[in-house]
């Protein structure tokens, strides 16, 4: 298997942290088999809005696992050294990441004992069909990587050459599994929210913000419970990345205010004013959405100025608000509120419902469950003594 | 019976040709199935459900009371939800009812977009379902512009009163909608909704046809389609 044996030794906090997700997973899995036994009627979807949760948390998650590329390409492409430690860090978070999105669509079926028609009958003309293809070919690419690097390392040899262009593939097919992603809502003629050429830029615009903002936070943490660190420098780059994407993503929020606000076409600003407005007294996304806006732009003031991006504090803070902004305005806003209001005019709000909730959570939990044991898995190999006499691999041990 | 691979491979070219060309020929001379809802003969009659009790029962679709569970192949709504900016506030088409179904679009997005082929367009212009191969991931019902697609929340078996065992009874997790009544164009009956209606307000027909009494009607009255700017093409006609 692949270094699996090193995921079940452990620290006692590490089981208790192994042991919580396990309690999480649990409950969610609970409440799916109550879903797959009545129907998804247990979830706060209606006729009306019928993606909620489920579909944003993938759609959010796509992005999260694109923007491994954010760290792959400065290093293959632009030889940034400093981001040596990280692709494997990346390319880890963007498996787990891939496999909660496969999960989540998974949990929106109806009828989930028949998943495999989509292979049964491929329907090149369905973008959720090349969804497909492209998320399970991004996970084999990245696996691949990973598993051939990480070897490599523990080794401590060069890794073969012909993960090189296996690599370099991977760069574009990132970017793929996001545009496509996009494409499943932007070519849909009735949702106006959705029907714009900008959805596909904006979705990699945030995808590169927050990906890379829960990377910094990763290691950060990393660096405080185990003796692996990336180096000051990578973290400050990555930070300049988060930064710049974090700016065109806002900068393409209001694109399309403006487009909407100034045009006065009805169509076109009645989600955004059910967004940041309510219509008809329907409210129940504003505060979310206002929530996200002035995160959005707390964080791009902690993130510009270079004596607060320069300070690990700030910077953790900015990174977090970077992260739960994005989220709200993808994992909930942009998805339910093309629903609203519907195609005959009517506005139905949506809330999740509690065993909605809890099955969301659950395969957050598997999430962090893969992530823990693949980069303990990580730390494990950088952490031991090299089999081999040759030099470590770009590895800052912290003192 | 013995059979040389000249002949085999012969016949079964022969019998390709057949089939494409029989496909072709369908395709020219076969119906267009289309409808037209007279407003104003729907209008004499304000709370008439004949056409939507009619079509329920014989489809065995589920009477759900929550409306954010709701199943409905055809329904009523003010002419102003269903044509959103075409009703301006001092016209008499305000608070018209409006009988809506399955547009049986020409270019049908719910087609496009499913990754199972579970919904497709016949040659006669049906939009058809196969609820057998659903998966329920409701993309087709966030590509209708129409709003005319429902899904089964629930087992909706405990809230169909007066089963037609005739008709398949759908389960949880699928996606259902009008079928233009294929199993009775088949045994050469009109639609259900067109059969109850008293006002013979519901007019199907052969669009394919320029003498069938639906494209007389297209071309004597005036009449209005839902969204016709998306390009979807739907053969559902309001006569206003």
């Amino acid at each position: 298997m692949f270094m699996f044996e090193k995921a079940v030794t452990g620290s006692r906090r590490y089981w208790l942290w192994i042991g919580a997700l396990a309690i999480v997973i649990g409950l969610g899995l609970a409440c799916y088999l109550r879903q797959l036994q009545v129907g998804l009627m247990i979830t706060g979807l209606s006729r009306d809005v019928t993606w909620g949760l489920y579909i944003a948390q993938f759609t959010f998650l796509v992005g999260v696992a694109a923007s491994a590329v954010m760290v792959v390409l400065p290093y293959y492409l632009h030889d940034c050294k400093a981001f040596g430690p990280l692709t494997i860090l990346g390319e880890f978070l963007a498996i787990a990441a891939v496999i909660m999105c496969m999960l989540f669509i998974f949990v929106d079926m109806g009828q989930p004992a028949r998943v495999l028609n989509v292979m049964l009958y491929p329907t090149p003309h369905s973008m959720m069909f090349w969804d497909m293809v492209s998320l399970s070919g991004y996970l084999v690419l990245n696996a691949t990587i990973a598993r051939v690097t990480l070897r490599a390392e523990r080794e401590g040899v060069k890794p073969p050459h012909w993960i090189k262009p296996v690599i370099l593939l991977s760069i574009p097919w990132a970017v793929s599994i996001h545009t496509v992603t996009a494409f499943l809502y932007s070519g849909l003629p009735g949702r106006s929210l959705w029907l714009t050429a900008i959805l596909a830029p904006r979705f990699l615009a945030s995808a590169f913000a927050s990906g890379p903002s829960l990377l910094i936070l990763l290691c950060l943490l990393l660096r405080r419970i185990s003796r692996f660190s990336v180096g000051r420098e990578a973290i400050q780059k990555l930070s300049i990345i988060v930064t710049y994407a974090m700016v065109i993503s806002v900068f393409f929020v209001l694109m399309e205010f403006f487009t909407a606000f100034y045009s006065r076409i009805p169509e076109h600003t009645e989600s955004l004013r059910y967004m940041f407005f309510g219509l008809d007294g329907h409210t129940g996304l504003a505060p979310w959405m206002w929530v996200s806006m002035i995160l959005a732009a707390a964080s791009l003031v902690l993130l510009i100025v270079p004596r607060y991006r320069h300070n690990e504090k700030f910077l953790v803070v900015a990174c977090g608000m970077v992260f739960l902004s994005l989220w709200i305005d993808k994992g909930i806003g942009l998805i339910v509120a093309a629903f609203v209001p519907s195609p005959l005019g009517a506005v139905t709000d949506y809330t999740p419902s509690l065993p909605e909730a809890l099955i969301v959570l659950a395969i957050w939990a598997i999430g962090a469950l893969i992530l823990t044991v693949l980069y303990k898995i990580a730390l494990s190999v950088r952490e031991e003594p090299l089999r081999s006499a040759a030099p470590p691999v770009q590895v800052e041990v912290h003192a | 019976m013995t059979i040389s691979r000249q002949a085999f491979l012969r016949l079964t070219g022969l019998a390709y040709l057949g089939a494409v060309a029989r496909k072709a020929i369908g395709a020219i001379t076969g119906p267009r199935w289309a409808m037209a809802v007279d407003v104003a003969k729907c209008r004499t009659q304000q709370n008439c459900t004949k056409c939507i009790v009619a079509c329920h029962e014989a489809h065995n679709v589920p009477s759900i009371p929550d409306r954010r569970h709701e199943v409905r192949w055809v329904w009523r709504e003010p002419f102003e939800h269903a044509f959103p900016g075409q009703v301006d506030e001092y016209s008499s088409l305000r608070g018209a009812p409006a009988m809506l179904l399955c547009n049986h679009c020409e270019n049908p997005p719910c087609v496009q977009v499913c990754p199972t082929q579970a919904t497709w367009k016949r040659e006669d212009g049906i939009v058809a379902m196969d609820w057998h191969r659903c998966i329920g991931c409701r993309y087709c019902m966030a590509a209708c512009p129409y709003g005319s697609r429902s899904f089964n929340w629930m087992d909706p078996q405990p809230y169909v009163h007066n089963p037609n065992p005739e008709f398949p009874m759908r389960t949880k997790g699928v996606v259902e909608k009008c079928t233009f009544c294929s199993e009775r164009l088949s045994v050469g009956r009109p639609p259900a909704c067109v059969e109850a209606c008293p006002e013979k307000a519901l007019v199907f027909g052969n669009l394919a046809d320029p003498h069938s009494p639906l494209r007389q009607l297209l071309a004597a009255r005036q009449h209005v389609r839902r969204r016709p700017e998306l390009g979807t093409g739907p053969d559902v006609f309001y006569l206003t």
